[in-house]
């Protein structure tokens, strides 16, 4: 093993070297420092041209440049980092790399979580279904998604999302055909989704229908788009469905101690409505509180688990733990809505809480509640453009996976021996279908992370693909060579996470030393 | 409950999947293929739309002095048909229009008179130029490199598999932009050649994993028993083998190239003289709220492309693998039972 570390370390350390200095000579040979100096017309431009050559060292051969580049970068190993800067402010890379990393992962972290969860429900589901209605509608989808250029996209959500949105805020009037669309077009989904004989399409599509439409009228009758929120009801009715449907995916609904446990928990969250919003009436909320709360609700869950015991008390604590996160998840959310108003009112929100631009809005501090609204305002449309983009290839993946598990023998041998359906699939087929995605994930983060450019260059938020398009424009090289060290980094780096996690998960790998 | 025992006249065994083996009876492999390919229905359709966009891109403003048969050329800057430069195209009037009408600016004109219809073509022509080259160039280096690599093996397939990780290692929109940056200004087809030139990895990777289990294939060592050199056996023996991976993945390459010209194009890394779909929608983003019809359409060609080059490259994979068996519905299913039992039935009758 410590041989195998130290030969991936030497290969990588080698790739990165020979990668830079490929980019170092391509990058140099792109791009043209003098070139808003050559159209100078002014007199005296040839004694600029020759002060900027000096400056930059013009002069010298590229690969002098570039040992004089790399003798600052190798200066990282022993901390004090000298990657250059950029010539026009004086302003070092480092510190412009430092601020734009933390930029990307805040843009990347959600939309990969977002892209993974749904991708992964989706694909699976499809391929539970495989050659029916929804199947083949999710490959259409999904081929449109691969076709849609981002920055397309990018521009007609920025008009439809935003823009026209913003404006329906001011006066929110839905039509009533709209109404329908949506009532029909969820039952549809939904009964393709769950699939089965005709009589039970036929119900689900019923009770999808209903819930859809109780759904669009309460939206409706409480003005929920202008004063969103939950309320103590619907926290109780929620963290009720949260209870069963976890249950039903995480033990079978026959379990009665899960069941029991799980919805302990949900009761245990409506009990705890006031008591919270009084506690955030007295504490000032930070990340770290909030986080510390759902760590501890995990915790009074698995509490609540193992006090209904019973013979595998750890499957019903677990139960109870999966159910308590989203519980307090439901707390939070009904807390942040409540500010919603004031966000929305706000002097520099005036009515127009979904942005376009940038990360923050300048010049916006006023507590943690309307930060994070803040926050989310400016992240759903970058968000969106990037978990359209991921979705599909995760759902395609996710899907193609599941269905060379489905057909291994293990899985007719779990069904021989009289499994539940419930149990072969989230026991046996969807451990085993994630393993190839386990893989994949740490690569596609890099590749977003790296590739995130058209996004953040749209929306406008400085992170590592904006450096690099505008620095590459304005003809900079050292802050490019600074984006392009980093992502030559960060891609060994989950090359290595990648084989490393498939070892782990597939036991049937082996590392070779 | 009591069972009935099968009539003796019934042959025994009916094998599983007897009424496919009788739809592809005395057919060669080829044939089977392009069989497969044609019943596909999406990507017969997609293969129309491209062919379609592709005819009116080519005849409607001609290439390079060959003039087309529509009036405007791309760049000359005509009086407004309507005012603000509208589009004239109408739908028919049972659609809400006001009536069918193609008119002297079907996709409406910039704010310098431009039409756009002619632009659109002529960045629709970029498109096409880069799909092509692109498609081409790297299916011969990724095929050059995975035989190779996969042929020869030992220190061939290390240098080669080193060279194709050291690409892998940046997004291929970043290569692009410093590549796009660089020969962007010499036109669409070297920039074409230069995106085919790093998008050759994927390809080289799976054409190298085919070779390494071909070469230990009986044919290839009769091939070399007979006296044929390496390059007759990879070209002639082995490469015809692998065709499958390489056209299925050139296709989706291709798709993935329309898409990547348009992106490079439109962060100002791409073609910088003439027309793509990707700088007009750079140029007329602004432009969204007055003139929208600026942004739809080069936005519209670019997905119709992109969409129909992705279907035919579905249709190529389905019919050329194996395992890739459509099944029926269940009610066909019943059907085909039923009307099996039926002949069963007048058989032994």
């Amino acid at each position: 093993m410590l041989m195998f570390l130290a030969r991936r370390l030497m290969t990588s350390v080698l790739v990165v070297l020979v990668s830079t200095v490929v980019m170092y000579v391509l990058v140099d040979i792109a791009i043209d420092p003098l070139e808003d100096l050559r159209t100078d017309t002014r007199p005296g431009a040839e004694d600029r041209i020759a002060a900027r050559t000096a400056m930059l060292d013009l002069d010298s051969p590229v690969l002098l440049r570039y040992l004089d580049w790399l003798s600052g970068a190798s200066r990282c190993l022993i901390g004090s980092c000298d990657l250059g800067r950029d010539w026009r402010t004086g302003t070092p890379t480092t510190e412009l790399l430092s601020g734009a990393v933390t930029t990307t992962l805040q843009l990347v972290t959600v939309a990969t979580l977002l892209a993974i969860v749904l991708g992964v429900f989706v694909g699976i589901v499809s391929a539970l279904r495989q050659y029916s209605g929804f199947d083949y509608g999710l490959t259409f989808v999904s081929f449109v998604l691969y076709s849609l250029p981002t920055f397309w996209v990018a521009v007609l959500l920025k008009q439809f999302l935003a823009i026209k949105f913003n404006d329906f805020l001011a006066d929110p009037q839905i039509a009533w055909w709209f109404h329908a669309l949506v009532v029909l077009g969820t039952a549809t989904v939904v009964m393709a989704a769950v699939g089965g004989s005709a009589a039970r399409r036929l119900r689900v599509f019923g009770v999808a229908a209903l819930v859809s439409l109780a759904v669009m009228l309460y939206v409706d009758l409480t003005d929920f788009l202008v004063t969103p929120g939950l309320g103590i009801v619907l926290v109780g009715v929620l963290g009720v469905g949260m209870a069963f449907g976890i249950t039903a995916l995480s033990t079978g609904l026959s379990d009665r101690r899960s069941l029991y446990a799980s919805l302990t928990v949900a009761a245990l969250g409506v009990a705890l409505y006031y008591p919270v919003l009084y506690l955030w009436y007295y504490v000032d909320a930070s990340w770290p509180i909030v986080l510390g709360l759902g760590l501890l609700a995990v915790l009074v869950g698995l509490g609540v688990g193992l006090a209904w015991g019973g013979p595998d008390r750890w499957t019903v604590a677990r139960t109870a733990a999966l159910t308590a996160l989203p519980v307090a998840g439901l707390l939070f959310v009904d807390r942040l809505m409540s500010s919603w108003d004031n966000y929305v009112d706000h002097g520099l929100i005036r009515g127009r809480p979904i942005s376009t631009a940038s990360r923050r809005t300048p010049g916006f501090d006023s507590g943690f509640w309307l930060n994070t609204l803040d926050l989310f305002g400016h992240l759903l449309l970058p968000t969106l453009t990037l978990v359209l983009i991921s979705f599909a290839s995760y759902s395609r993946y996710s899907r193609a996976s599941t269905l060379e598990v489905l057909g291994q023998d293990y899985i007719r041998t779990a069904r021989a021996k009289g499994l539940t359906e419930r149990t072969v699939i989230m026991r046996h087929a969807f451990r085993n279908a994630l393993i190839p995605l386990a893989s994949i994930v740490p690569v596609d983060i890099i590749t977003l992370v790296g590739g995130a450019v058209i996004t953040e260059r749209i929306f406008n938020w400085r992170g590592m693909g904006w450096l690099f398009a505008n620095y590459l424009d304005q003809n900079v090289i050292d802050p490019i060579m600074g984006y392009l060290l980093v992502i030559a980094i960060l891609a060994v780096v989950a090359n290595f996470v990648a084989d490393l996690f498939y070892a782990v998960l597939d036991p049937r790998i082996r590392v070779a030393a | 409950m009591t069972v009935e025992t099968p009539p003796s006249g019934i042959p025994e065994e009916r094998s599983e999947n007897a009424i496919e083996l009788k739809d592809v009876a005395g057919l060669s492999q080829g044939q089977i293929i392009r069989r497969r390919f044609l019943r596909h229905r999406g990507a017969m359709a997609g293969l129309a739309v491209i062919a379609l966009i592709a005819l009116l891109a080519i005849t409607s403003i001609g290439v390079g002095p060959v003039p087309g048969w529509w009036k405007h050329a791309p760049s000359d800057q005509n009086p407004l048909v309507n005012p603000q430069g509208t589009p004239t195209m109408g739908l028919p009037t049972w659609l809400g229009g006001d009536g069918l009408a193609f008119g002297d600016a079907p996709f409406g004109q910039d704010e310098l008179g431009r039409d756009i219809f002619a632009r659109t073509m002529q960045g629709t022509q970029t498109s096409l130029l880069v799909m092509i080259v692109v498609g081409s160039v790297s299916a011969l280096l990724g095929m050059a490199v995975g035989a190779l690599a996969g042929f020869y093996r030992g220190a061939t397939d290390q240098v080669l598999m080193r060279l194709t990780d050291l690409i892998i290692t940046f997004p291929l929109i970043v290569i692009g932009a410093v590549l796009g940056k660089m020969v962007g200004a010499a036109g669409p087809f070297i920039l074409a050649v230069v995106l085919g030139a790093v998008s050759w990895t994927t390809l080289a990777r799976l054409v190298r994993a085919e070779f390494l289990s071909l070469r230990e294939r009986e044919f290839v060592d009769a091939a070399r028993v007979a006296g044929a050199s390496d390059f007759r056996i990879i070209v002639k023996h082995m490469i015809p083998n692998a065709m499958g991976v390489v056209i299925v993945n050139t296709t989706l390459l291709m798709a993935a190239a329309v898409i990547l010209e348009a992106s490079l194009s439109y962060l100002g890394f791409g073609i910088q003289t003439g027309t793509s779909l990707g700088k007009m929608i750079s140029d007329y983003e602004q432009a969204f709220n007055t003139r929208p019809w600026l942004f739809w359409w080069p936005g519209l060609f670019v997905i119709a492309l992109a969409l129909s080059i992705n279907f035919v490259g579905d249709g190529l994979r389905d019919a050329f693998d194996p395992r890739q068996k459509k099944i029926p519905s269940a009610r066909k299913m019943a059907r085909a039972a039923g009307r099996m039992a039926r002949q069963d039935a007048k058989a032994t009758s």
